[in-house]
């Protein structure tokens, strides 16, 4: 809102400079956002909160200024000089629909002469952000602007021959050209003012077109109306039109200004426009609103606030609202004027009190009363921790939760994949950011993708964040996933240790996590995923559950994704994992026996797993084994074609012996024996 | 004889000035004091000599053996520190160079910002509490006092599923969420982090981003209880040094309501760009809980008091880290990320 220094100044003296006023109002809840100097005018930027809708109004502002300030409010007396006739003669106005219409006023003024305003009115609107138009008009935009009334004039002779007001809602379909020379289609739930037949304005928004006042006006008839901001706000939103008038009703306005606004008007016309004001007003208000009464109590402003104000003080700002009391001992019974409908509470009025107070003059204390233990709780540090693992090797990034549809296609989804069944925005910000997502991987290309074309190489990211399913008209489940991608090698380096951030680069890293979160009994089984190379992808299972899935991205989704560079990804179920996690630390003795290493490399058909391979030895290898460990893979030359050589070390030792040469070849040679007949392994 | 020992001593002197590996300070070693060496044999052959001249020349042996064995055991330490010195002179490297970089990444600045806020209200005995991102229009406006049509929900323009089901828009559904749960125990003390939507999308907004809200209720909470929780925390994120100031507000859900503002952490609150040349950035909004929320939640507001905040993690990591633009966030450029 834009607020003219001397317009204000008309109701209140103002006898600081205008920082120092904007301090002053900011510091009551009255936000300031910018003070201008221009000509010889300051205006000030207001951001009013939205429960103040009434200093939209002037006099309403001033009525601020004069409680912050001490300064007298100065509100316009009111002198009409009205005919002998008897405006129901010229109208009648009947609300079809009250509970949308509050209150409807008519006046007709005759005779009035259409001309430009003089100066000090065009100035007042320009400095406030309308165009002037003409004198009727300007005087109705005036007197909104410094009553928060809105009004509008029509051209009396162009309303048809009823000299009817009828408000009522529209039919389906009916139309109105406002003034804005747009042509609106209505629909049964706005309200609408007619001559007895035709629309001729959208109640609250704006006129019509047809009866706007031109330069051929000579009657015309001023509304001041009452129509129901929660309407207004609808009907405004539908049509895509918001005016200051449809601004106002939105934020409220005081149904008992109606006249007062309509009476200055009127001041206003005859003193710039001449005419006959004709006598009377047409005011039809079904059901008058009364003023709230609300019980203050002095205990309880210094019960919620900590101070320690006292009865008088508490008055006084009351009063400087010009809210009228009547006392009660230590407590207060306040009536609230219509023109403040956001005091409700006495919670409300202990708001009034402490902004007019001071908010800086309330002391700084902690509370006091039962201690509680805080933290988090199991989950809570499971999440943490599992960040905080994963972020020793990558970074962590955020994407957001809403995705584009087409990448489904995109990671080559099958049409039945259950991740296309997602929760839809009904009113997205665009197509791209439609659904909210099933899994992380796509935002996490885009990330890889994002960083390739600004030439930042050697990526390894990884989010933890919520995806969501349908559960039909009920919440949708949001489940934490954990997915991270890989590309490009470590770090450039003189020392020539450079590694790929492969396939087995990222199990590393996904092993070492599981390992330090605390779940031991997984499996790595080759798998075929879509959006995964088929030949290098694995689920990760927990008694035969899945619960993620780690490989390198199919070639062609990095090409739908425009990248370059191979890509390895895993994505895993983080609540699925946490409710898995059986093992809590407990240590294992530590003999101060030896440990023999024996060395063994074996040759066996390809498609012989690695894990089944240790797992066979593990189950062979007597308790005396206490470590299998994988430190060769060749294929080549050496070896058959179909066939693959794996080494290992194994790592015997005892706990309550030094093993014997005897005791170790023994049971190596278990081992072989049972790798070569359950895998037909043969040492090579 | 004893001239021949004299001489003896003279000569491995001689010699040991020439040896400079311990091979051939063996060799010397061997031919002096070995089983056949020199000394042995002399010393050997002393059994020939007349009784009378046998102890003169039998010490004087034996001192050019002692002798002689010093000085060789002296040479081998003299050369073995030389090797020694050679090796450590060789194995010289430019420590300059730079380290093994160990392959490396970090938290997100929002996830480091979020667990600074949150670890200082658990110092103050706050849990954390959570909810869904997707809420009932319920939890997110009506039992916040937010009812339909209400103005206030026009500052928080929503995105939709159904017609009852909404992207929460700030994180104080939990508020509502956690009352049901705890009602009518005393005290409550919770923090609740999250991400929340709101449709916007500009320089300074993003549809989505991340809040942390506080809440506080027992008997005789107060207003100023608000702002010594506040300063405090301010003291905690920002330094001793920070002002606080708190302007009138307004939220549906709390009444007083107020917007706490801290000298520009930036230029101390002399005015720059950050502050809008006003010397204070706004950080958070506060208020004590209207008492229909109360109510909503199971708790009798005339028995029972409480506050509220809320606040943008954004809006704090960016003043606290000097982010000079929000859509960093939501960019993840490594460059970006590798900072903090």
């Amino acid at each position: 809102m834009i607020v003219s220094i001397n317009w204000l100044n008309k109701y209140v003296d103002i006898n600081i400079n205008a920082d120092e006023l904007a301090h002053k109002i900011t510091m009551a809840g009255i936000e300031v956002e910018e003070v201008k100097k221009v000509d010889e005018d300051t205006i000030l930027e207001l951001e009013l909160t939205p429960n103040r809708g009434d200093c939209l109004g002037l006099i309403n502002l001033a009525r601020e200024v004069s409680a912050i300030t001490g300064n007298e409010l100065k509100i316009p007396q009111i002198n009409i000089e009205e005919n002998d006739e008897d405006i129901s003669d010229y109208v009648k106005v009947e609300i079809a629909d009250s509970s949308l219409c509050k209150r409807y006023s008519a006046r007709v003024i005759k005779n009035v002469q259409i001309k430009p305003s003089p100066s000090w009115l065009q100035d007042a609107l320009n400095n406030s952000g309308i165009r002037p138009v003409n004198n009727i008009v300007d005087i109705t935009n005036y007197v909104m602007l410094e009553s928060n009334q809105p009004l509008h004039a029509f051209d009396y002779d162009l309303l048809g021959s009823n000299k009817k007001i009828l408000v009522r809602k529209a039919k389906e379909g009916e139309v109105i050209v406002t003034l804005d020379e747009s042509e609106r289609v209505l629909d049964e739930e706005m309200l609408v003012i007619t001559d007895g037949d035709k629309p001729v304005a959208l109640a609250g928004v704006m006129g019509g077109l047809h009866s706007e006042i031109s330069d051929d006006t000579v009657n015309i008839l001023l509304e001041s109306a009452n129509f129901l901001g929660t309407n207004v706000r609808k009907t405004s939103k539908k049509v895509g039109l918001r005016s200051e008038s449809s601004i106002r009703f939105e934020k409220g306005v005081d149904v008992n200004a109606v006249i007062y606004a309509s009476n200055r008007a009127t001041q206003l016309i005859q003193e710039l426009a001449g005419g006959e004001v004709v006598r009377g007003i047409a005011d039809i208000y079904p059901e008058p609103q009364k003023c709230l009464n609300i019980k203050l109590r002095t205990e309880k402003v210094n019960d919620l606030l900590g101070t320690e104000l006292s009865a008088d003080e508490i008055e006084k700002h009351l009063i400087s609202l010009s809210f009228n009391l009547e006392k009660e001992g230590t407590d207060y019974l306040v009536k609230i004027p219509t023109y403040r409908p956001d005091i409700e509470l006495e919670v409300d009025l202990i708001e009034e009190i402490a902004r007019l107070y001071g908010y800086e003059n309330i002391p700084a204390t902690l509370p006091i009363g039962g201690t509680t233990q805080g933290g988090l709780d199991d989950y809570q540090k499971f999440r943490k921790q599992a960040t905080s693992i994963l972020a020793r090797s990558m970074f962590e990034v955020v994407n957001y939760s809403f995705i584009n549809p087409a990448v489904f296609d995109s990671l080559l989804l099958s049409d039945d994949s259950e991740l296309r069944n997602v929760v839809k925005l009904a009113n997205p910000l665009s197509e791209e950011q439609s659904v909210m997502r099933t899994l992380l991987l796509p935002e996490l290309l885009e990330n890889i993708n994002r960083n390739l074309a600004r030439k930042n190489d050697n990526l390894s990211f990884f989010e933890i964040g919520s995806v969501f399913t349908p559960k039909g008209d009920n919440l949708p489940e949001e489940r934490l996933k954990v997915g991270a991608v890989v590309s490009g090698y470590t770090e450039v380096n003189w020392l020539k240790h450079k590694v790929e951030l492969d396939f087995f680069y990222l199990k590393g890293i996904l092993e070492r996590w599981l390992s330090e979160i605390g779940l031991s009994n997984y499996e790595f089984r080759s798998s075929q995923k879509a959006s995964y190379h088929p030949g290098r992808t694995a689920v990760i299972l927990v008694d035969e559950v899945e619960i993620g899935v780690i490989g390198e991205i199919h070639p062609l989704v990095l090409d739908n994704f425009d990248i370059k560079e191979r890509v390895c990804a895993f994505e895993l179920e983080l609540d699925e994992v946490y409710k898995l996690i059986t093992s809590k630390v407990m240590m294992e003795l530590i003999t101060k026996y030896p440990a023999v290493e024996r060395d063994i490399a074996i040759v066996l058909k390809d498609e012989i797993t690695a894990s089944r391979v240790v797992n066979n030895i593990k189950e062979n290898g007597t308790e005396l084994l206490r470590n299998v460990t994988v430190f060769d893979l060749y294929t080549g030359d050496q070896v058959e074609t179909g066939y693959k050589s794996l080494a290992f070390k194994l790592k015997f030792q005892a706990l309550e012996k030094t093993l014997t040469e005897n005791d170790v070849n023994e049971a190596v040679q278990n081992i072989l024996m049972k790798l070569e007949k359950d895998l037909a392994a043969k040492l090579r | 004889m004893l001239v021949n020992l004299k001489k003896i001593k003279e000569r491995v002197e001689l010699k040991l000035t020439d040896i400079n590996s311990m091979n051939d300070l063996n060799e010397l070693k061997v031919k002096m004091l070995g089983r056949k060496g020199e000394i042995t044999l002399l010393l050997r052959s002393l059994k020939d000599l007349p009784v009378e001249q046998r102890g003169k020349v039998g010490k004087l042996g034996n001192e050019v053996k002692g002798e002689v064995e010093k000085l060789i055991s002296l040479k081998e330490q003299d050369i073995k520190n030389h090797v020694l010195n050679n090796r450590l002179i060789n194995e010289a490297i430019d420590v300059t160079l730079p380290g093994l970089p160990i392959q490396h990444g970090a938290k997100h600045p929002l996830t480091q910002m979020a667990e600074e806020i949150k670890e200082i209200f658990m110092g103050l005995g706050f849990s954390i509490a959570e909810g869904p991102e997707i809420e009932l229009d319920y939890y997110n406006f009506e039992a916040l006092n937010i009812p339909r049509n209400h103005p206030a929900r026009d500052m928080q323009d929503s995105f939709y599923i159904s017609e009852d089901i909404v992207l929460r828009t700030h994180t104080s559904p939990v508020q509502v969420r956690t009352m049901e749960k705890l009602a009518p125990k005393l005290p409550v003390k919770i923090i609740v982090p999250g991400k929340v939507y709101r449709r916007d999308d500009d320089a300074t907004h993003s549809p989505m981003f991340q809040q942390v809200e506080g809440l506080v209720i027992d008997e005789k909470i107060t207003f100023a209880n608000l702002k010594g929780t506040l300063m405090l925390f301010a003291h905690q994120v920002f330094g001793d040094d920070v002002k606080a100031r708190y302007r009138p507000s307004y939220f549906p859900f709390t009444e007083p309501s107020a917007e706490m503002d801290i000298s520009c952490v930036n230029c101390k609150g002399s005015g720059c760009r950050v502050c809008s040349h006003t010397g204070w950035v706004e950080i958070l909004g506060a208020g004590m809980i209207d008492p229909r929320v109360l109510i909503y939640g199971g708790y009798d507001p005339e028995k029972v008091t409480g506050f509220a905040f809320g606040m943008g993690i954004e809006r704090i990591a960016m003043l606290k880290y000097g982010v000079n633009d929000l859509r960093l966030f939501f960019d993840n450029d490594k460059r970006f990320l590798e900072q903090f």
